[in-house]
């Protein structure tokens, strides 16, 4: 990749959080700090007006990267580096709030990112005042009205409260446009809403890209929305990248065993009759995950090193893998799956 | 399978209505639908949320939220009547003919029993045997629904399980006096994906050994492409479209269900943009007259706004769509 | 132009509050009020309370600030007991209601703000303050009340005792209640505070105060309201027992308790109404407020609607 597309570039990034018991039980029982690693050595380029997604399965950190992404969480380890701008230099309000704009968040539940309280008019000029980007009532007005419209609601929406009509994420959505940001971190944007809406939430959101040449940071736990909406997709477990590359070699060609069996998870929707090989275990428990390579209890192909080295990515093909499997070619080679069948319905 | 009824079905539900009165009206949440299940299948109830899925397997079990009511229509079980049979006769019916298996098995296991009891329980409520052979079956269960050293894991408490774990106690619950009906309404809606698919594998596998009927309330056409025979996808409290699951998803006819189908994104499907359907699901509140699908309907024609569509044969499904009735299309003029 | 603008801003002046009395004659609060005989009663018999207390100067044909034409003693036939008690005994009611009143704001706005510091903040800040809650809580609010009044009666000149009592017994009762405000908003501050909205704030940049302010602030008042409604009748009851111990408001400016007091010492003398017609009037409004508190509780939890 080339280093004057990459907008936004993560190296090395770690975050921690304390889940010790109070200090007064910790003495007393003289236990140790609990960290629980919640995003592990983690690095990742995000090119200028492409979207970049992290799937995972819960618990495995994906939504802690989007907060770090956007300052919401200080990093414990690395660095983020924005358009040039490591992040880490900026000390004072002055030197934040212009990085800041340029930046925003759509979070996963359509309401509770509203507050309910506020009417839409309001909660969509927030950013506006917040960094004064326009003054004055009416010019503030007309470019709510022209948000709204955006995103495809009435501008007349504007007085209403947000649980007055459906749309949630649409208000959203405008309210995250509203700085005129060049840079959007999705949370799990489309996983409270139903298909339908889902299918206009989706489109509206490639719309927006190709309008205003927006970066996306996607987050999601749906194979199918990643496919659809991503040009690189990046597979997380238990805080750590396991596997990262531009989506269609990802999708089907995938190295890591884990890859390979989230992807044989998904629904055979097109009822192709594929056959899957059994998932086996689950998620085991962040705080105390197993050692050397996370998944090295759920794969078949798990040795002594896999127990207790942490594998080091490396370049294969042309996707990344973190698996000494890989590495030692103990792996077969599946080129995925067949071509789709024809899924579509008539009319 | 199709709309033979040579054989009673096991279950007949017969203009269901359920209502819920408010001080500003009644709102109707299921609207006078008709479906059947067969011994031994799996139909797949799918919809959006508030079309009415969720409230139709409750009414069925009897354990509608007052004020909710049925407010007409019959539910027939096994040849027998029992929407109006009263709480002790439903009680009765319930876990030993008709079992629920809820989203969140977190919330329908008691935090404070230990997984081995509660299972003991419900079999000696339902099957007169005693203490021991209750425990064993209790064991044997466990082990039924995959869950590794079952003879330990029955002393443990539901926190000690994770959540697929947890599921699949659930489902050993809903089994355990052998009912001839499932309801499940949303089993795998709060699972990650890699733990959906051991359930969806494990509740297929055991519905087809013991010959339960299954009726799968979700929201995941994948969920229903994967498990169901059947499917009946509900929209604004009515059956748009029912029919066996592979013609109602490659062949749809209803033009919801089209656009529902057509609205999912499917891996290693390139599409630039997908093809939505405009519009949201009305609310109980102002639910369009004629046929409520009509203001987001892309092939509406005048007598959709005036009067409802009935279910009729279409191929090989049965849709409630006034595009098959060829008089009324044939009157329309737009 | 400007006068058009003018315009328009009043019609949606007035547009915007008969909108608002709309919704609420609308609401399910009001509705499940209209349903409520009990609380309509309640809600009447408070509103009388208040009428009559603050009206109080033009109802009587008695001077309320001089003490001395308002003859209690002599009081004992009908209709003097009636006319002359009744304007004490509405003195009386109007000094407990601003105590009680001015007492649950000031609980109202340390408790308020202390909790929303507290639950926002978190950490080493949430521990200091919610453990000299703990402390606080260990004493019965009477106890507090008192030592609070004690304490002020110690260090202020002999002269101005009286001219601030009412206001030291605002900050001693407020005091003394402070802490189930400050406890439930932390609860609910804390909730709030993870809420995607609050997050959307913080990612829009914006300082922490106008988060609390703004954001989480109108999102925590449901449950304070129902609290200071049922705190109210508290601190009535709080001042009038106060106040019947002898350490409340000073005597030129009784209150039910002082009167209550009064009459104590005439009890067995026969001069019964001299307790029992403030005493039945603090009952009656204490219930009252009390009644009102429960169905607010009620009406506002979204669980049992």
């Amino acid at each position: 990749m080339n280093k004057n597309d990459v907008l936004v570039r993560l190296t090395g990034i770690g975050k921690d959080f304390d889940v010790s018991p109070p200090l007064l039980n910790r003495l007393m029982e003289r236990q140790d700090k609990v960290l629980l690693k919640a995003v592990d050595n983690l690095s990742i380029d995000i090119p200028k007006g492409k979207t970049f997604s992290l799937v995972g399965e819960s618990g495995c950190g994906k939504s802690t990267v989007a907060r770090l992404t956007v300052g919401l969480y200080r990093p414990s380890r690395g660095s983020i580096v924005y358009d040039a701008i490591d992040m880490a230099t900026l000390k004072t309000q002055a030197q934040i709030e212009p990085v800041r704009k340029r930046m925003q968040m759509i979070f996963q539940d359509p309401y509770a990112s509203l507050n309910p309280r506020w009417r839409v008019s309001d909660i969509i000029a927030e950013p506006i005042r917040a960094h004064k980007l326009i003054s004055g009532k009416s010019a503030i007005d007309q470019r709510v009205a022209e948000l709204l419209v955006q995103v495809g609601l009435a501008a007349v929406d504007r007085v209403k409260f947000p649980h007055e009509f459906s749309g949630g994420q649409r208000q959203r959505i405008a309210r995250a446009l509203a700085s005129q940001p060049e840079f959007l971190i999705c949370d799990e944007p489309t996983s409270a809403l139903d298909v339908s809406v889902q299918a206009q939430i989706l489109n509206l959101m490639k719309e927006l890209q190709r309008q205003f040449a927006l970066t996306y940071l996607f987050i999601s736990h749906d194979l199918a929305v990643v496919y659809h909406i991503s040009d690189f997709v990046g597979v997380m477990y238990l805080g750590r990248l396991v596997e990262w590359s531009d989506k269609r070699t990802l999708f089907q060609r995938p190295w890591h065993p884990y890859t390979r069996m989230l992807l044989d998870a998904i629904p055979d929707i097109e009822m192709s009759g594929r056959q899957r090989i059994p998932v086996a275990g689950e998620v085991p428990n962040p705080i105390h995950p197993p050692s050397g390579c996370h998944f090295h209890p759920r794969c078949p192909y798990a040795n002594d090193r896999c127990r207790n080295e942490v594998p080091a990515p490396i370049q294969k093909d042309e996707s990344n893998v973190a698996c000494h499997a890989v590495q030692e070619q103990r792996l077969p080679d599946v080129a995925v799956t067949g071509e789709p069948a024809d899924v579509t319905t008539s009319g | 399978m199709g709309d033979t009824t040579n054989a009673q079905p096991l279950l007949q539900v017969e203009n269901l209505r359920v209502e819920f009165p408010t001080r500003r009206g009644t709102l109707v949440a299921v609207d006078d639908i008709s479906f059947h299940i067969d011994e031994g299948e799996v139909l797949g109830v799918v919809g959006e949320s508030g079309a009415g899925k969720s409230l139709t397997g409750a009414a069925i079990i009897g354990l509608l939220e007052p004020p909710g009511r049925v407010a007409s229509g019959q539910i027939i079980f096994d040849g027998a009547r029992i929407d109006n049979i009263g709480y002790e006769k439903i009680r009765r019916l319930r876990g030993n003919q008709i079992a629920m298996i809820f989203q969140d098995p977190l919330t329908s296991l008691n935090p404070l029993i230990t997984v081995g009891r509660q299972l003991t329980e419900t079999i000696r409520t339902h099957v007169s045997v005693d203490e021991r052979a209750a425990r064993e079956r209790a064991i044997e269960l466990l082990n039924e629904v995959g869950i590794p050293a079952a003879e330990r894991r029955v002393d443990q408490y539901p926190h000690q399980f994770s959540g697929g774990m947890r599921q699949r106690v659930v489902i050993a619950l809903a089994l355990a006096a052998n009912p001839r009906l499932i309801i499940a309404d949303e089993p795998t809606t709060a699972l990650d994906v890699s733990i959906q698919a051991q359930i969806i594998t494990l509740l297929k596998r055991l519905c087809k050994e013991h010959g339960t009927a299954v009726m799968l309330v979700t929201h995941d056409m994948g969920v229903i492409a994967e498990t169901a025979d059947r499917v009946a996808v509900m929209y604004a409290g009515r059956i748009v479209e029912v029919g066996p699951v592979q013609d109602v998803i490659r062949h749809a006819q209803h033009p919801y269900t089209h656009g529902l189908m057509n609205s999912i994104p499917v891996v290693r499907h390139d599409v630039e943009q997908l093809k939505q359907i405009d519009g949201a699901m009305p609310r109980l509140t102002d639910i369009p007259s004629g046929c409520a699908f009509n203001p987001r309907c892309p092939k509406v024609f005048e007598y959709c706004r005036d009067a409802r569509p009935e279910l009729v044969d279409v191929g090989a499904t049965r849709a409630a769509c006034w595009l098959y009735d060829d008089t009324r299309r044939a009157g329309d003029t737009t | 132009m400007t006068t058009l603008t003018e315009e328009q801003t009043n019609r949606t002046w007035v547009w915007r509050l008969r909108d608002s009395l709309q919704r609420f004659f609308d609401s399910d609060i009001f509705y499940s009020f209209r349903r409520s005989p009990v609380t309509v009663v309640a809600f009447l018999t408070t509103v009388i309370f208040f009428v009559a207390a603050f009206g109080a100067p033009i109802l009587t044909p008695y001077n309320t600030n001089d003490v001395a034409t308002l003859d209690l003693m002599n009081a004992f036939f009908p209709p003097a007991w009636i006319e002359g008690g009744s304007s004490a005994r509405l003195l009386g009611t109007q000094v407990s209601l601003v105590v009680g009143f001015l007492s649950v704001l000031f609980s109202v706005v340390l408790g308020v703000g202390l909790g929303l510091i507290s639950g926002y903040v978190g950490g080493r800040t949430d521990h200091i303050i919610m453990r000299i809650a703990d402390v606080q809580l260990s004493f019965p609010a009477v106890l507090v009340a008192l030592l609070l009044f004690g304490f002020a009666k110690a260090i202020l000149p002999r002269g101005v005792q009286d001219a601030v009592a009412i206001y030291v017994l605002v900050v001693a009762i407020g005091l003394s209640n402070w802490v189930q405000f400050a406890r439930t908003v932390r609860g609910s501050t804390m909730v709030e505070k993870n809420k995607e909205y609050v997050q959307a704030a913080r990612v829009i940049g914006r300082s922490p105060i106008a988060i609390m302010v703004h954001h989480v602030l109108p999102n925590v008042m449901g449950p304070v309201l129902v609290i200071a409604t049922i705190s109210l009748a508290l601190a009535i009851i709080t001042e009038a027992t106060l106040s019947f111990l002898g350490v409340g408001v000073p005597p030129t400016q009784p209150s039910l308790g002082t009167l209550i007091r009064f009459g104590n010492n005439f009890l067995f003398s026969g001069e019964w109404w001299m307790t029992i017609f403030p005493g039945l009037a603090l009952v009656i409004l204490a219930l009252a407020v009390n009644l009102l508190g429960d169905w607010m509780r009620d009406a506002l939890n979204p669980k049992l609607r």
